[in-house]
């Protein structure tokens, strides 16, 4: 069982940045006026942000970490690791985390990688991070986020509404001082299909398997370049596992949902949230919600919902947070942990 | 109790207790969706000839009877359930 607990690091900073431009639900062509309002009704989602053509993720991340650097007066030579969550790299190659270590003019003695993951990517990136990070490197760097809007096609509701662009930026350092985080950690391939992007690597080669768009029901086009998302099968996922492996993570913690301030939940779809706080008994407002305004952002929906629901809280004390992520791969993560005061902040890229 | 009583009894007890509990499920529906009035689903109501019906009601109906009864659907048993009888003939032998 992937249950672990990592003492002598702490989160110091989070900064999220997001693109100007916004897209509403009510303004989507394919929905009539009472299915933009049972999308509303049932994601959460008011409107999105999403990059222009030329703008990718890791601008986004890098956005996002050049500000906090430059506003918290952070030693570049100490940040000694950086690792860049994402499933929207620049490249094919080489990884993406390589060339922001360069555009943010960090060391090159530190260490930078990419992971492969999305909705559970950020809970991920934290245990990796903080494992490096506790046999004693200064500080590392946690960038993370997607540009899924890329992926979408605009003909296929089941999709395209939903998903909204975002990078995040978080620092962790070593710190004797600071308090054990829990991890619970969980993969299961076998739900594969259930979201996929299937041509453009290595199986279905991007210059090969070039495919056009076909309906597979009124409303849903797409090629299969495109993201397909098999909602039902990923809604059953997360109320089966979700609220399970967070009463798992806490028992191995050993602590009580009531000593948790926030439960701060990947942010996919309201209704999925809605039905985790319902098993666990819980008042809503321990339940913070980005996706009213951002749509799910993938794996930078956790730290963005941070920056934006929970920032005068946890600028102010320290809190105990249940952070989960979960979806694509199938994957899921949980993680409790102490954070504050920290700054936070969401930037809009211009 | 159950000892005391007919068979014939027995089964009208059960068979008001089936009323009773599709009901239940008729008014949670008939809360859930809001375009629906009250008072416009039966047990013979088709699932999918409710107005405007879409891929979001039956996520809507999986996140009510996993709440409500603690069942959750699999999509196939959602797509073979054709009336709200079938749905609550599944979410009791699923209780069984």
């Amino acid at each position: 069982m992937a249950k672990f607990s990592i003492n002598n690091v702490k989160v110091d900073a989070i900064y999220s940045c997001v693109p100007k431009h916004r897209l509403k639900t009510a303004d989507y062509s394919l929905f009539t006026p009472a299915e933009s309002m049972l999308f509303k009704k049932t994601t959460g989602i008011n409107e999105r942000r999403v990059a222009s053509d030329e703008l990718t993720c890791s601008d986004l991340c890098f956005k996002a970490a050049e500000n906090l650097i430059s506003e918290l007066q952070i030693n570049l030579e100490e940040i000694e690791v950086l690792i860049f969550v994402s499933q929207s790299p620049d490249y094919f190659l080489p990884a993406t985390a390589v060339t922001l270590q360069d555009r943010l003019g960090l060391n090159r003695n530190c260490m930078a990688f990419d992971i492969n993951l999305g909705c559970s990517g950020y809970v991920y990136g934290l245990s990796v991070l903080s494992s490096l990070l506790k046999s004693g490197l200064k500080k590392g760097l946690l960038l993370a986020g997607d540009k899924s809007t890329i992926s979408t096609s605009i003909n296929d509701k089941s999709t395209y509404p939903l998903f909204g662009d975002a990078g995040t930026a978080t620092l962790l350092s070593f710190d004797e001082n600071s308090e054990s985080m829990f991890f619970d950690l969980h993969s299961d391939g076998s739900g594969k299909d259930a979201i996929m992007i299937e041509y453009g690597h290595s199986r279905y080669p991007y210059n090969t398997f070039i495919d056009e768009e076909r309906e597979y029901e009124p409303g849903i086009k797409r090629s299969r370049n495109h993201l397909a998302l098999d909602g039902m099968k990923v809604f059953n996922f997360a109320l089966k596992e979700v609220a399970k492996s967070i009463d798992e993570c806490l028992q191995f913690a050993q602590n009580e949902k009531e000593s948790v301030d926030f439960f701060v939940l990947h942010q996919a779809n309201k209704l999925i949230n809605d039905s985790v706080r319902k098993k666990m008994k819980l008042a809503e407002d321990k339940f913070p919600m980005s996706i009213d305004n951002f749509g799910n952002t993938s794996s930078a929906s956790i730290p963005l919902t941070i920056c934006t629901s929970v920032k005068k809280q946890i600028e102010n004390k320290e809190l105990t947070l249940l952070l989960s992520g979960f979806g694509v791969g199938l994957s899921w993560a949980n993680v409790l942990l102490k954070m504050g005061p920290i700054p936070v902040k969401c930037i809009d890229y211009d | 109790m159950w000892d005391i009583l007919g068979q014939e009894q027995l089964s009208n007890i059960k068979f008001v207790n089936l009323i009773m509990d599709i009901q239940e499920l008729i008014t949670h529906i008939e809360n859930e969706f809001d375009e629906l009035p009250n008072g416009v689903l039966y047990p013979e109501t088709s699932i999918r000839e409710i107005e405007g019906w879409s891929s979001m009601h039956a996520l809507i109906l999986i996140a009510l009877v996993d709440n409500h009864y603690d069942v959750l659907l699999t999509g196939e048993e959602l797509k073979n359930a054709l009336t709200v009888q079938d749905l609550f003939s599944i979410i009791v032998n699923r209780k069984s």
